[in-house]
Parts: C-alpha cells; sequence; structure tokens
C-alpha cells in the first residue's frame, strides 16, 4: 500500500501549481478561522479576568448576573447563610467595582477595584514589590502591574493618588494571570476600604467567594444556595457564563460563527475546486492505473492520502502563520486580546478535515465511475 | 507453443430496449504463445471492445475467455484486477504515462501496485528501460521525450511485470510511419518469447509485416484470418 500512496504523494507536490494553490487555500482558511477563535478566546480571557485572577472554587452571585464586571451586590444575610451550610469550609465576600482615579497631574484614570476580605484577604494577587500585609496600613492600595499599569503612570510603593476624593497610597506592586477586557487598571484593597472609598449602594457584598470542604459536598451547596434564591457557580462555570453571555448575549458569539463560516467556505471552495480539478485532470491516468490492475479502494486511499497530505500541510502552515502573527503583534501591542486554545485547534482541525473529505468526496466519485474500457475508447 | 488465450462466442451488446446496439458479436478464436496476433477492422468494427473483453476490462454480455485455462469472467472483480495486474500489460493509445512521475518511476508502476518494494520496482524499471533503450532517460519526465521515446516507455511499462498477454491499442496511431515500423519491429524482435502472447489493435497496414496473423473484424463479428508477414 505505501507503494501507491507514494505515487500519490509524487503526483502531488510535483504538480507544484496546484500543490501550492490547495496549500494556499487551507493554510488561508486556517489562518483565518484560528486568528478569529483566537481574538474570541483572548477576549474571554479578558472578560473572565477577576474570576481566574481570584482563584476561588466557588462563586455565589445573584441569578442576573451576566457577567463578572456587572456585580449584582448581594444582602449581608447570605453571606451568613452560605457560611452555615453544610460543606462549606468557608466562605468570604468579594467587592468588585469601580473607580475614579484622580493622579498627582490632575488627570482622572477609570480603574478597577477590588476588595479581599479584611480577614483572610482570600484572592489575593502574588506580589512583586512590597508586603501583603501593607494593605492594612492606613489609605493601602496593591496596583497590578499588567499592561495597564502605565495609565497610572507607573506608580511605585509610596506613590499616591485620589480616589473619589479619598486619599490613597501604593503599598504593593503585584502580577495577575490576565488583565481585564476594558483596558483599565486594577486596584486591590480591604473589602471594608473598598466600600468606604467608593460609592456603593445598600448592598456591598459583589460576591461570595467559597471554599467547599470537599468536592462530594458541591452537589449539596448548590442545593442550598439554589433555595436561597441565588446562583453558586464553579470557577469554570462561571467562565461558562460569561463566555456564553459575550457569545450569545452581546452579537459577537454570530460575528464570530460568520467569520469563522466564511473562513471555512473560503477554504473549502479553493482548495475543493483545485482538488477536484486536479484529480479531473488525472482521471485519465487513474483510468489507466485501474486498467492496469490498481483496485479502486487502493485509489481511494491514494486520493485520501493526497486531500489529508494536503490539509495537514496547509493546517501546519496556517497555524504556524496565525501564531507569528499573534506574536509579532503583541511584541508591539502587549495586551493585544488574542490566545491559541487547544479548542481553537481541533476546531481548525475539525473543519480542515471536512474540508479535506468533501473534497476528496467529490474527487472519490469521479474516480470510482472512471472505467477502464473509457481509457480504451479514449 | 500452446494456447495462450481462448475466446469463445464473445458477445458485447450496450444499451437496452431500441438503443441497444451491439458491438461484438459471437466471436471465436484462439491464440497462441509467442504468437503477434493483429485484430484489424474500421472504425467501429468492435476491435477495441473484443481487446477489452479478452483483457479484462471489459465483461462480456455473453461468451467466455479462458487465458491458461481459466476462465476469467468467472472470477470476482478483485480478482480480475489481480489477473490484470499480473497476467496482462497494456500500452495504450495515447500512452497514459503519469508527467508529473519520472520515467522510471512510471515504468515501475505496476510492480508498485504489486506491493514490490519501492526501490526494488525502480531498479527493475531501469533495467527494462535499458532493454528498451531509454536507459540515459530514467530520470526525464515523460513530456520531455518524443512520441517514439513515450511509446518505449509505455512498452516498457507493460513488460516490466513480465506479463503473459501484452495488449497494445493502436500502437502506431501516434507515431510517424518510420518510428511506428521501428517500434514494432522493435516489439517483435525484443518482447516476443516463448511466454508471451501479444494482441495488437491497429488499422495501420504498413505494420501487417510483423504480424503472425491478422483477424479482420467488421461490424463487430470476425470476418476472416489471414497470416501476417512475419511468416513471409
Amino acid at each position: 500500500m505505501s507503494g501507491i500512496l507514494r505515487i500519490g504523494y509524487k503526483l502531488l507536490v510535483n504538480d507544484r501549481g496546484k500543490f501550492i494553490a490547495l496549500l494556499l487555500g487551507i493554510t488561508f482558511s486556517v489562518f483565518l478561522m484560528i486568528q478569529v477563535t483566537s481574538m474570541f478566546a483572548g477576549m474571554m480571557k479578558k472578560a473572565s479576568a477577576t474570576v481566574t485572577n481570584t482563584g476561588a472554587k466557588m462563586w455565589v452571585l445573584d441569578p442576573a448576573v451576566t457577567n463578572v464586571a456587572s456585580s449584582i451586590p448581594l444582602p449581608d444575610y447570605v453571606l451568613d447563610a452560605v457560611r452555615s451550610i453544610h460543606g462549606v469550609k468557608y466562605a468570604v465576600p468579594l467587592y468588585s467595582g469601580a473607580g475614579l482615579v484622580r493622579l498627582k497631574d490632575g488627570t482622572y484614570q477609570a480603574v478597577s477595584i477590588l476588595g479581599l476580605d479584611d480577614s483572610s484577604l482570600y484572592g489575593r494577587p502574588v506580589l512583586l514589590q512590597g508586603q501583603i500585609s501593607d494593605i492594612y496600613a492606613e489609605n493601602g492600595f496593591l496596583v497590578v502591574k499588567d499592561e495597564e499599569f502605565g495609565k497610572l503612570h507607573n506608580p511605585g510603593i509610596g506613590t499616591e493618588f485620589e480616589i473619589n476624593d479619598n486619599r490613597g497610597v501604593i503599598v504593593g506592586i503585584a502580577k495577575v494571570p490576565a488583565s481585564g477586557l476594558f483596558g483599565m487598571p486594577t486596584l486591590y484593597t480591604t473589602f471594608s476600604r473598598a466600600i468606604q472609598y467608593i460609592p456603593s449602594m445598600r448592598y456591598t457584598v459583589s460576591y461570595i467567594l467559597v471554599e467547599p470542604a470537599s468536592e462530594a459536598a458541591i452537589p449539596d451547596i448548590k442545593r442550598e444556595v439554589a433555595k436561597l434564591g441565588y446562583e453558586i457557580l464553579t470557577e469554570a462555570e462561571f467562565i461558562d457564563k460569561i463566555t456564553n453571555w459575550y457569545m450569545f448575549g452581546t452579537g459577537m458569539g454570530i460575528n464570530l460563527l460568520i467569520m469563522t463560516a466564511i473562513s471555512f467556505v473560503v477554504g473549502l471552495s479553493i482548495s475543493g475546486q483545485t482538488f477536484y480539478t486536479f484529480v479531473l485532470e488525472n482521471l485519465e491516468k487513474f483510468g489507466a492505473l485501474k486498467a492496469i490492475g490498481a483496485k479502486g479502494r487502493e485509489l481511494v486511499y491514494m486520493i485520501l492520502f493526497q486531500a489529508g497530505t494536503t490539509a495537514l500541510a496547509g493546517y501546519g502552515l496556517g497555524v504556524g502563520l496565525c501564531a507569528l502573527l499573534i506574536a509579532l503583534a503583541k511584541f508591539r501591542v502587549r495586551d493585544y486580546a488574542s490566545i491559541i486554545t487547544f479548542n481553537n485547534l481541533g476546531m481548525a482541525l475539525g473543519m480542515v478535515l471536512v474540508i479535506a473529505s468533501l473534497s476528496s468526496y467529490f474527487a472519490v466519485r469521479r474516480v470510482l465511475r472512471i472505467e477502464p474500457f473509457d481509457i480504451f475508447r479514449g | 507453443m500452446g494456447v495462450a488465450i481462448q475466446a469463445v462466442g464473445l458477445s458485447k451488446w450496450f444499451g437496452s430496449g431500441e438503443t441497444r446496439t451491439q458491438a461484438v458479436k459471437d466471436v471465436s478464436f484462439e491464440a497462441d504463445f509467442h504468437e503477434m496476433l493483429y485484430i484489424v477492422g474500421p472504425s467501429g468494427s468492435g476491435k477495441t471492445t473484443l481487446l477489452s473483453m479478452l483483457s479484462g476490462i471489459l465483461r462480456p454480455s455473453a461468451g467466455s475467455v479462458r487465458v491458461e485455462d481459466v476462465d476469467l469472467w468467472a472470477l470476482d472483480e478483485n480478482s480480475i484486477a489481480d489477473f490484470r495486474l499480473h497476467k496482462v500489460g497494456f500500452v495504450f493509445q495515447d500512452y497514459h504515462l503519469f508527467n508529473k512521475l519520472t520515467t522510471v518511476e512510471n515504468v515501475a508502476i505496476p510492480l508498485i501496485l504489486r506491493g514490490q518494494n519501492w526501490n526494488d520496482s525502480l531498479a527493475a524499471g531501469q533495467k527494462v528501460l535499458e532493454v528498451v533503450g531509454l536507459a540515459n532517460r530514467a530520470s526525464l519526465r515523460p513530456s520531455k521525450l518524443s512520441g517514439g521515446e513515450q511509446q518505449r516507455v509505455a512498452i516498457a511499462r507493460a513488460i516490466v511485470s513480465a506479463p503473459d498477454l501484452l495488449i497494445f491499442d493502436e500502437p502506431t496511431a501516434s507515431l510517424d510511419g518510420d518510428t511506428g515500423r521501428k517500434i514494432v519491429e522493435f516489439v517483435r524482435t525484443h518482447v516476443l518469447t516463448d511466454q508471451r502472447c501479444i494482441l495488437i489493435v491497429t488499422h495501420d497496414d504498413r505494420i501487417y509485416e510483423y504480424a503472425d496473423r491478422i483477424l479482420k473484424m467488421e461490424d463487430g463479428r470476425l470476418i476472416g484470418s489471414e497470416k501476417g508477414g512475419a511468416h513471409g
């Protein structure tokens, strides 16, 4: 069998014009598909930054919350009620909101503010500079050194600023796995200081972070929280909820779907047409092979091998090209929101295999239909 | 020498009802090993259809073909494909060489299809190219060769697997008279062996001198048989 596949390979790659056209079609298609989905994945990573950065196993939230940035404050009794649920190891409040910072030069900058539970500081970031205990100091804030850090004029420890007419002091510089979606710098402080400095509604707890005693306790905890009229999600479930909202609640999903479909159609039309033409041009030769003694299934394997080889080569080139472009873009724009995930790669591979299958399906039909007698008849 | 191929009552019709046409009508004959047999006749006389049935390409509507005592059309499709691969060598009118493969790779195709190792197949192909006088053209693409050279490559491909039966379809149709005669003379001298029977469909009377026997066809029937020029 390997011999006929080698013949197929040589027929394919020695037809340079068509082989290049096939590769370009698949490469371009894969590039587009991965680029679009990577941008979406990158944005979703940023959109879920608070969830991933905090690292809590479970989140209690109002069922109407669609994304982490638009929290709906919870009554204080919910925190007590959650703490009393059997199977909850501990539960702490988290404040999540936005504020306006006045910098030394008088300019204003919107910031994202996270208020950590005063006693445990659960969900705190890793510090690059400073001591975590300094967060308890008067007016103490941690600042996250991410792509948005420069918007606060690169503050150091001791840098002062105003926040809603309150004095603030940077006491630590932190790092987090992901920066936010909206291009705002992030400040951390204690929960009590956050609700003191930021204008709040009657209720102040944005989310309740829960640590279950064990994995087995999670279903019971969920059931009990649901009885309270609230929702409790694992970290992965919360990220899914955010992603689904952006996907289906904002129109981004439709755009993503359209772009992916266009990429697929472009790839299919270029590659499918070229491959079909390639087979048509060699149809008599395939007939001659049949006359000589090649079996139908051997020719089918040959065509599938040709289509598969082209698809995988184009896939590799497309992925490489996309990775290169993202790397170059990130080199120039640090917070460029695009990441290639295994899901992106798997989806694009699936689409490419569909393109290869459809292309080879029509080619195989023609090849199986050709009769050696047609070769004799000319 | 023994009977290489035996056709008994071969008929072939295409279509049905009013559109039914009979291309070959009740043809019977035998061909021996070491015989170069021509099937001649005007266009549409059924030569190619007959040749296709004899070589395991087109199933006859009636009659049988025995090759070395095997009833060819009693075999299943895969066995018939194997029969063609192991017993028959084809030289097509348009050669049907792969221009994207080298000459020696083209020649080696039947061996590769048999599952023989790639390098061994090429080595065997190279030896056959020496036989047909094209050893120095092995690495060229067929499109770089002249018509006569391409015909010899096609012959090399047909004989590389040492088949018992060689089928030539209009071997001189694409060649000038001198080249055509040289090719057929070469076949007569170097390709025809005691273990091989060669069937040639042609209407080129310039090459009749190389035939052992000539079967004449008209309107699907065999209308006569005569000795060819090879016997004076």
